[in-house]
């Protein structure tokens, strides 16, 4: 019974890695840029929400109301402006310096700002309500409610990117951008709503972590490794592949803690690493090379 | 030049750099509504840079394209695009993990009112009816030529640019391709084509222009050129004349 337990909190840790992983796969799927400061923009949600939040009098759980359409325009003002200046000079490496480069800045800042003691989002006696099926398994509200938003918003994107005008777009312009301009697709327009959601979804991650852990300045780094082993795990270029990528990391690391508790980083990234070597394109590697 | 007609499309004295390389240098033409005009030349002629050049691919150095008497010179390329110019690009291009009815899709994203629509293309081309949810990365070359057509198509161009389609594909498929032009003409759509297979270029272009090393060395119909002044112009070998410039007929 404590192995199926692990198993659940695994798959409920999982939802929130794919939250978390979900926009850097996009940013990465569609504008090929590699995000260091992913895991940074994350702590800053928390910090807006620490800041914004109390201001407007809504409870806490309802801070993505305010921190989320924050995000998503600072994600395409940040994508049409510093983001689309380092792509436009054309070598890889200046859009990698440029996010690393926003990670320090970021860190520094907050620490500036907060100091590095850590932090969370106060949502009341929420954090305590749990399910108990038996009693060794305890699924917490919060956390399950973290995976279903983690379902919601990567069916959503997923169904966003093969039905609608605007996925189709995103998608033709992370096939081939100049074929785009061809047919009136403006690719810095759509880089910039790929951001918008790719930021949008990680202000959701950043408050979903603050509110069942706790962030400091300097814990987007760490957490920014779960995101890549996630997306590598499932798959460049599927969303699905993202959502079972987190939840094979989460399941591998809860196993690995029931194992011994100094074991759950080691066991999550021995699995990353076992993918990386067997099948390194990930479970669910979709895109075909034209 | 001769007609009545205004230009549809004229180019003057253009001239467009690659880094350090000029690439195009002072090539004038104009197209007549309904024409069909082909740009011959050999690798590295300046054929493609010239038809990029015209949708905004590539800036101009110097010089003006007037599209309908409007200068387009500085318009981006998606702003060309509603005004009428498409560009079939070389190497197809398509859009590999989208399936072939997303590819027309996404070519009628911004479409003028017009004759083509996807059930017009499903009509040209009527075995993409059956394949249409199929990725473009799974058919030939000659399969994606024809959506790389019809992607261009649903946009409804006043001018239909065509790079080099001929390029690594049998034959046959190049004949059933330029074999549609017909259709297209008669449904107004102006054609500008660039082409390396001279022979083919001849036999559906009612006006050549040849280019060598980035400047027009001859222009005519294909009636009114030999086979020795075209081989001469497409070459620069001398013919008597020294100077391939001359070649030019005013």
């Amino acid at each position: 019974m404590t192995w199926l337990n692990a198993v659940i909190q695994g798959v409920l840790l999982g939802g929130f890695y794919a939250l978390f992983a979900c926009g850097l796969s996009l940013l990465f799927g569609v504008m090929g840029i590699i995000n260091l400061a992913h895991g940074d923009f994350a702590v800053i949600a928390g910090y807006v929400a620490v800041v914004l939040v109390p201001q407007t009098h809504l409870p806490m759980v309802f801070g993505f109301l305010v921190v989320v359409p924050i995000f998503a325009l600072g994600g395409y003002i940040l994508q049409r402006t510093l983001f689309q200046a380092a792509l436009s000079r054309g070598d890889p490496l200046t859009i990698l310096l440029v996010t690393f480069g926003l990670s320090v800045i970021t860190e520094n800042a907050l620490l500036q700002a907060f100091t590095s003691n850590g932090q969370s989002l106060n949502i009341g006696n929420l954090i305590a309500d749990s399910i108990n099926p038996s009693t060794v398994i305890s699924i917490s509200d919060i956390s399950l409610a973290v995976l279903i938003i983690a379902v919601v918003v990567l069916g959503g994107l997923q169904l966003m990117l093969s039905r609608t005008s605007m996925g189709r777009s995103i998608r033709a312009v992370a096939d081939d951008r100049e074929a785009a301009e061809l047919v009136g697709i403006n690719h810095r327009h759509v880089f910039g709503i790929a951001a918008a959601i790719a930021l949008a979804t990680v202000a959701l991650a950043g408050l979903a972590s603050g509110m069942i852990t706790e962030f400091a300045p300097t814990t987007g780094t760490s957490n920014l490794l779960f995101a890549f082993e996630a997306v590598v795990i499932g798959g460049i270029g599927s969303l699905w592949g993202t959502l079972v990528g987190g939840m094979v990391l989460g399941i591998a690391q809860q196993i690995g803690a029931q194992i011994n508790p100094a074991y759950q980083i080691l066991a999550g990234n021995v699995v990353f690493l076992a993918v990386l070597a067997f099948r390194s394109r990930g479970l669910f590697a979709v895109r075909e090379v034209a | 030049m001769s007609g009545s007609r205004p230009p549809l499309l004229e180019v003057e004295d253009l001239t467009v750099h690659h880094g350090q390389l000029r690439a195009v240098s002072g090539v004038s033409f104009s197209l007549l509504p309904g024409e069909t005009f082909a740009i011959i030349g050999a690798n590295g002629a300046g054929k493609s840079t010239l038809l990029r050049t015209i949708v905004g691919l590539h800036r101009a150095s110097s010089g003006r394209i007037r599209l309908d008497g409007k200068d387009v010179t500085g318009t981006p390329t998606v702003a060309r695009l509603s005004q009428g110019l498409a560009l079939v690009p070389e190497g197809r291009r398509l859009f590999p993990s989208l399936t072939v009815e997303e590819n027309l899709k996404v070519g009628a994203h911004r479409a003028r009112p017009g004759p083509f629509d996807i059930a017009r293309i499903y009509q040209l081309f009527p075995w993409m009816v059956d394949r249409r949810r199929q990725r473009a990365a799974r058919l030939s070359g000659g399969e994606q030529q024809a959506v790389a057509i019809g992607r261009a198509l649903v946009s409804n161009p006043r001018i239909l640019l065509l790079d080099e389609l001929s390029l690594g594909l049998a034959p046959v498929v190049v004949q059933r391709i330029y074999g549609l032009l017909p259709e297209l003409l008669a449904d107004g759509v102006t054609v500008l084509l660039v082409e390396q297979d001279v022979t083919q270029a001849m036999r559906v272009a009612t006006r050549v222009l040849c280019l060598l090393e980035g400047r027009a060395t001859l222009e005519g119909t294909p009636a009114e050129l030999s086979r020795a002044q075209i081989e001469a112009a497409y070459f620069g070998l001398a013919t008597g004349d020294p100077g391939t410039e001359g070649a030019v007929p005013s």
